[in-house]
């Protein structure tokens, strides 16, 4: 059943004027300032000249290490529009009380709360994990890069090119009001008849190719491409943590892909899969979508517990403790991570045989979760603990995830799920977990990789006032949802009636501001490090007496990774070769094969953008054209038979000589 | 003691991205023209049973014929992964052999799950359907409660 087309043009689709926001203040307000902000940024880069410098060295790169890094700036953006989200929700909920309407209208607040999940979730902290991991594990297996370089510069450009479309939503048209998972029948095409939902669809399912395509990718180098003498229990933790993440990636995303296609056809051409007439049902999308979206959680989790293992027994200067555990917990974790979806609608109605099976199998992940938490404690033990910014990272992120996996134990068993079910409670439970363990994990990893990326370290000071802000305002601004989700007040209220309710919500807006401040100091940070770079320099390319391989070579690492290829004879082999004296060879370099830069990336992923734009208004001929021009450009590259060359053994020398110079210099 | 080895071999191997790296390392091989007949003329007999089978009337229940259909269709599914996709529990040092094992596990976890999971929210929560089919819900609303 479609329904009767609303009055579209040929050549625009649905797109007409009506659909730039000129009736909402706040979002005029917000684009002006984009608007001039943008046009100064581009006026600098033209006035300065780096428009090329820009192309050649970065938007065409194939090189793992500046792909991570692209895709940590990305969500580092995507970080300042989510929380602005947060921010605006925040002082909505502080003041909507007894009457009070509050400043955004119910159906403006319904778009920035899954704004706020969408892009938190798929725009933040899928690209600063798949940015860390694509910069740290070619380092950690010793290679040179990823195994399909290509693939990796057009997975940063879709995921990319997701994010654009979702920030165009904001101005042109609107975004989905549905909550970040769009359930039918609400995201249904007679709930939402507007185009938010199809921004949501589009931009995932761009996203998503990018998601895929990494995660193949990753798995492939880590299988792969391990430096001679690095079994797989030789492996850096973080690496086997990637490891399983990137197979959790190509196995759950296409879940999320079919479920995504199958909601776009019963929008676009009136299929009844998750209809509530013709025999679909929507309660299988809610069924699917979490087959996806449990595993989800554990993509996220799973390389910041990596990085907390690499960050304990770095600071603490000794080998992990029970590597072995970490790594069956890490691949136990992998499987169970399928085997608990249900316990996201344990209220739905699948009765008592079903619930429980699925909140004991929610109890039992718990149990190498736990074991990990351990494992951290007893590297600490006795250890000879440096308290740099990583390490204060991790402590807190111990205590608060201890407290958020609590919680998530007593929402897994079922009676008490269907008290706190869809309260502020279950909000409170997974920033808990997600703030105090993603987020924590990758600022922790930020702070320790930065000097790998960019030779010099960033100034301490300005991390610990981004840390205490961060950790002392999580627990101001969610403590208090616990205390109301306790008291029965659900999720996703533009406004209550209850004015006693009103202080917990000012708590947690103060509580947002100290988060606020806490962004702030890092985005200061990143300034001051900058400034004072001369005095943070990492000369040695081994700030922080690292014990894996990405801190065998320089800072930043020279283009080839590794003049030679290292050869591993032990677990932590940084700290094995050094051990054992090892000497770094000054001569016998010979050339070096390197995948060339192409433009095909960002060139297919900008192609993509357009079709995904084109299919969200309704534009078909710009959906035909464009898809057309998608298949023609991929034909197109794969005739492109330069993808290699040789970097000469010339300047393969020079720069390792200047690295001696260098390290000579730091000795002197 | 330098613990680094010259391995340009290792080298080209990491980086086959070139158009000309078409080789495998780690024992994956691409099958020789007798694997192909082989697989050609297995899975073309596997065709044709079933097209018999039906055709011909040859079991009198529909159902046992399509689970005998079925079984065929596995046994195709196997020739394709031996002969074609070349998997065998050695090849690529055993990678494919346990990727294979794992995403049968995860199917069967995300089929089977869907199934128990749907089969109860269909019994429990879709209205109107028991008082057509005479049956009862599979929990029994307590106190009358709808």
């Amino acid at each position: 059943m479609t329904p009767a087309p609303t009055s579209e043009s040929v050549l625009f689709g649905k797109l007409t004027f009506a659909a730039l926001p000129f009736h909402e203040p706040i979002l005029i307000a917000t684009f002006a300032a984009v608007a001039i902000g943008g046009v100064g940024v581009l006026g600098a880069m033209t006035y300065y000249r780096v428009w090329g410098v820009l192309w050649r060295d970065w938007l065409t790169s194939i090189d793992h290490k500046k792909i991570g890094i692209m895709y940590v700036v990305l969500g580092l953006i995507m970080l300042l529009r989510g929380f602005a989200d947060a921010v605006m929700m925040r002082i909505q909920q502080a003041i909507a009380h007894g009457g009070a309407e509050g400043y955004l209208p119910p159906h403006h607040y319904d778009q920035i709360f899954t704004a706020h999940g969408v892009i938190m979730i798929f725009f933040v902290a899928m690209p600063l994990v798949t940015g860390l991991m694509n910069y740290v594990v070619p380092l950690q297996i010793g290679a040179r890069d990823v195994a399909f370089p290509f693939l990796n510069n057009f997975s940063f450009w879709m995921t990319a090119g997701g994010a654009i479309l979702v920030m165009a939503s904001l101005f042109i048209g609107e975004f989905a009001a549905t909550g970040w998972l769009a359930y039918p029948p609400l995201s249904g095409i007679h709930a939402s008849p507007g185009v938010g939902v199809d921004y949501y669809i589009w931009a995932l399912q761009i996203a998503g190719v990018g998601t895929l395509l990494s995660g193949v990718n990753l798995v492939a180098t880590i299988v792969k491409m391990r430096a001679p003498g690095m079994t797989m229990m030789r492996m850096p933790v973080f690496t086997w943590t990637a490891l399983c993440t990137n197979v959790l990636i190509v196995a759950a995303f296409p879940v999320l892909t079919a479920v995504l296609a199958l909601l776009s056809l019963d929008r676009y051409v009136g299929t009844a899969f998750f209809t509530n007439d013709f025999g679909g049902s929507a309660m299988m999308y809610v069924n699917l979508i979490w087959i996806w979206g449990h595993p989800e959680v554990y993509i996220l989790i799973l390389p910041a517990f990596g990085i907390f293992s690499e960050v304990v027994s770095t600071y603490c200067g000794k080998r992990l403790f029970g590597y072995a555990s970490m790594v069956y917990a890490t691949v136990v974790i992998t499987i169970l991570s399928y085997l608990v979806w249900l316990h996201h609608f344990f209220t739905m109605g699948s009765g008592a045989s079903v619930n429980s099976f699925f909140g004991i199998t929610t109890m039992i992940i718990s149990i190498p979760t736990g074991a990990k938490i351990f494992n951290w404690l007893f590297t600490m033990y006795r250890g000879r603990i440096r308290f740099d910014v990583p390490m204060l990272w991790t402590i807190s992120f111990m205590v608060t995830f201890v407290i958020g996996g609590m919680t998530g134990v007593l929402l897994a068993v079922p009676p008490a799920d269907f008290v706190l079910h869809n309260s502020l409670f279950l909000i409170a439970h997974f920033h808990n977990v997600i703030i105090g363990g993603v987020l924590f994990g990758l600022f922790a990893g930020i702070t320790y990789w930065f000097p790998k990326a960019f030779g010099f370290k960033l100034d301490p000071f300005w991390g610990k006032v981004s840390f205490w802000c961060w950790t002392i305002g999580f627990y101001i601004a969610f403590m208090p949802l616990y205390v109301l989700g306790l008291m029965g007040v659900t999720r996703r209220m533009s406004k209550f009636e209850d004015p006693s309710l009103q202080i917990w919500f000012v708590i947690a807006a103060l509580g947002a501001a100290l988060i606020a401040a806490g962004i702030a100091a890092f985005l200061w940070q990143l300034f001051v490090s900058f400034q004072k770079r001369e005095s943070l320099l990492d000369v040695t390319g081994d700030p922080w007496d690292g014990r894996t391989l990405e801190w065998s070579t320089s800072s930043p690492p020279p283009a080839y990774n590794f003049a030679f290829t290292p050869v591993v004879h032990d677990l932590d082999a940084w700290h094995d070769m050094k051990k054992r004296g090892y000497v770094r060879p000054t001569e016998g370099f010979i050339p070096i094969h390197m995948p060339k830069n192409t433009w095909a990336g960002i060139v297919l992923a900008g192609i993509s953008v357009v079709c995904g734009f084109a299919l969200v208004w309704h534009i078909w001929w710009l959906v035909a054209a464009s898809f057309a021009l998608l298949l023609a450009t991929v034909i197109l590259h794969t005739f492109n038979y330069a993808r290699d060359f040789h970097i000469p053994a010339s300047e393969v020398i020079e720069t390792e000589r200047a690295r001696t110079r260098l390290l000579a210099s730091a000795k002197a | 003691m330098a613990t680094h080895a010259e391995t340009p071999a290792h080298d080209a191997h990491g980086h086959g991205h070139g158009h000309d790296d078409h080789h495998h390392e780690g024992g994956g091989h691409h099958g020789t023209m007798r694997d192909y007949v082989t697989g050609f003329i297995l899975s073309a007999i596997l065709t044709a049973i079933p097209f018999w089978l039906i055709m011909g009337d040859v079991f009198r229940s529909p159902t046992t014929a399509a689970v005998v259909v079925l079984l065929f269709a596995v046994a195709q599914i196997f020739v394709h992964m031996i002969y074609f996709l070349h998997m065998s529990p050695k090849s690529e040092g055993g990678w494919t052999m346990l990727a294979m094992i794992f995403t049968v596990v995860l199917v069967v976890i995300t089929l089977a799950g869907s199934f128990w999971v749907m089969f109860h929210l269909h019994a429990n929560m879709t209205p109107g359907l028991h008082e057509m089919n005479g049956t009862t819900p599979l929990v029994q609303p307590e106190n009358g409660a709808r």
